[in-house]
């Protein structure tokens, strides 16, 4: 373990979508800073519009992102001695915590384009403030958020995992130790959110505009079809898409607002079923929500109730813990740095990048 | 050629048997409405290819790639705006590796991706029918189109849909 004074901040670097990120988190708990810059931020601080494919938006917008995040943490970077110098300047700042233990960035999975973006920069820095490197894998930052907003993380606990790439169900059985209970095979839980918001007209990101129309429709008023919900832990959601299209498709005069809540609540339905007895085989604790698809309501409404009646400690993080951040991947960096130390210099990004499973 | 499937495993099985025809640096677009079968027929053809791995959708990180009999790489460009950022993607340069592309939505960017290809249109018939229309560009596909139409017989349309004429 690193010692008292030795320094505990991580600057974090999230690009691997349409998100640029920067934070900085001491001890892989206490947030000093996360900046994210969403294409609606965009408009109003930096005066642009963030492409779609995002890799040269986060060119242009990494530099500025980092910088606000180390500001705001009030952290103080000096440049290390020129190569050869023979004097060491002192430790710098007063204040330990102030200073960088380490740069971790997400290096997959993602877009290949955007992920490079992050890399490159958080090598650049950590070879500039001759400070370690720390490669991390964005699910694996995800199972870290609810943490980083309740400390009291507990193992085992079993994570379900669902954003617009990723539906998965994970026991964590440590730092750093994970099994893969079950994935989708085929759309992300996400995935069809936005799909099907497409396909009804509402809009992008699919997400938001579904939970949004749901609330004035009938979760009951189609029964569509919850797939796998008895067999083993994957998902599959591409068929529940297609049960939609068809079902319009035959019932034009159908209520938008109905099918929009009875799609939602039969996604809702097999997550929460899953992650209820994935929790009660794994004999966890807690039971614990991540990715983008957990800042839906529903989502979060049943799986606060499963929770409860369950005798299982929830961890749900906040909405804005639930989408891509760099808070999540400074903790994850910290406990990475921890485990394994800094990561080589020459590792590069892994756009289908698997999380790393327990040894 | 006009194709229908009685049901999600006809096409499966359909889009296997296609896979079985496979050369290197081949290039197959997938074009179709939302729930038109695309997901379906990937899985299909990632089977007949000899990959064991869910063929999980590309659309997240655009493209991804599976280890069969020949390299599958499986991508889905409706996300991308400008045919540059497909360029970008390096596609050409994977292909030349040996693989089989399989491009979702990949009708509008066929020009930039490749000069010769497949294009695979799917579209909903009754209930759980697809009518599909197989439609070959270039020399490398029609110097196999006896054999792929042979192959593709007992899916044969007798009666193609008003003005979806078969390739």
């Amino acid at each position: 373990m690193v010692e008292a004074a030795a320094p505990r901040a991580v600057l974090g670097i999230e690009t691997s979508c349409d998100e640029t990120a920067a934070a900085v988190v001491v001890g892989g708990r206490q947030v000093l800073s996360s900046v994210v810059s969403s294409q609606v931020d965009l408009h109003a601080r930096f005066g642009g519009v963030v492409p779609e494919l995002a890799g040269r938006a986060h060119v242009e917008l990494l530099s500025p992102v980092v910088a606000e995040a180390l500001v705001e943490a009030g952290m103080d970077v000096r440049p290390p001695p020129r190569r050869g110098s023979t004097v060491r300047l002192p430790p710098v700042g007063e204040d330990p915590s102030r200073n960088l233990a380490a740069v971790a960035a997400t290096v997959g999975p993602g877009l290949i384009g955007s992920l490079l973006v992050g890399v490159s920069t958080a090598k650049s820095l950590a070879l500039v403030w001759d400070v370690p490197f720390v490669a991390v894998n964005h699910l694996e930052a995800h199972l870290y958020a609810a943490s980083l907003e309740d400390p009291d993380l507990r193992f085992p606990t079993v994570v379900l995992l669902v954003s617009g790439g990723h539906t998965m169900l994970v026991v964590m059985e440590g730092h750093g130790r994970y099994r893969l209970l079950g994935q989708t095979l085929d759309d992300a839980a996400g995935e069809a959110f936005d799909k099907v918001a497409r396909f009804l007209g509402l809009g992008y990101p699919g997400g938001p505009a579904i939970d949004r129309v749901a609330m004035e429709g009938d979760p009951e008023a189609i029964d569509f079809p919850r797939a796998l919900m008895e067999g083993g832990w994957d998902f599959s959601f591409s068929g529940l898409k297609t049960a939609v299209i068809t079902y319009v498709r035959a019932h034009p005069e159908v209520s938008t607002a109905d099918v929009a809540a009875s799609f939602q609540q039969a996604v809702v339905d097999v997550l929460v079923e899953k992650a209820r007895r994935a929790a009660k085989q794994e004999r966890a604790e807690a039971l614990c929500l991540a990715g983008g698809v957990a800042a839906n309501s529903l989502l979060r409404e049943r799986f606060l109730e499963a929770c409860q009646a369950d005798g299982l400690r929830p961890f749900v993080p906040s909405r804005a813990m639930c989408t891509d951040n760099a808070a999540m991947v400074a903790a994850a960096g910290w406990w990475r740095l921890q485990l394994e130390g800094p990561s080589p210099l020459d590792t590069g990004a892994d756009p289908a990048m698997g999380l790393c499973l327990a040894g | 050629m006009q194709l229908l499937t009685k049901s999600a495993e006809d096409t499966r099985e359909l889009a296997g048997t296609m896979a079985g025809l496979a050369e290197p640096g081949d290039v197959v677009l997938l074009v179709g409405d939302l729930g038109s079968g695309k997901t379906t027929f990937a899985q299909g053809f990632g089977w007949g290819l000899g990959v064991r791995e869910p063929i999980t959708s590309p659309t997240f990180i655009l493209v991804r790639s599976y280890r069969g009999r020949l390299a599958l790489l499986h991508a889905d460009v409706y996300r991308l705006d400008h045919l540059q950022e497909i360029v970008d993607l390096g596609l050409p340069e994977l292909l030349d590796e040996g693989g089989v592309a399989l491009i979702e939505w990949g009708d509008v960017a066929a020009p930039v991706l490749a000069p010769e290809f497949l294009e695979v249109r799917l579209e909903h018939a009754n209930g759980d029918e697809r009518s599909i229309a197989l439609r070959p560009v270039g020399r490398r596909w029609s110097a196999r189109w006896p054999s792929i139409e042979l192959s593709l017989e007992r899916w044969r349309s007798r009666s193609p849909l008003p003005g979806e004429a078969g390739a």
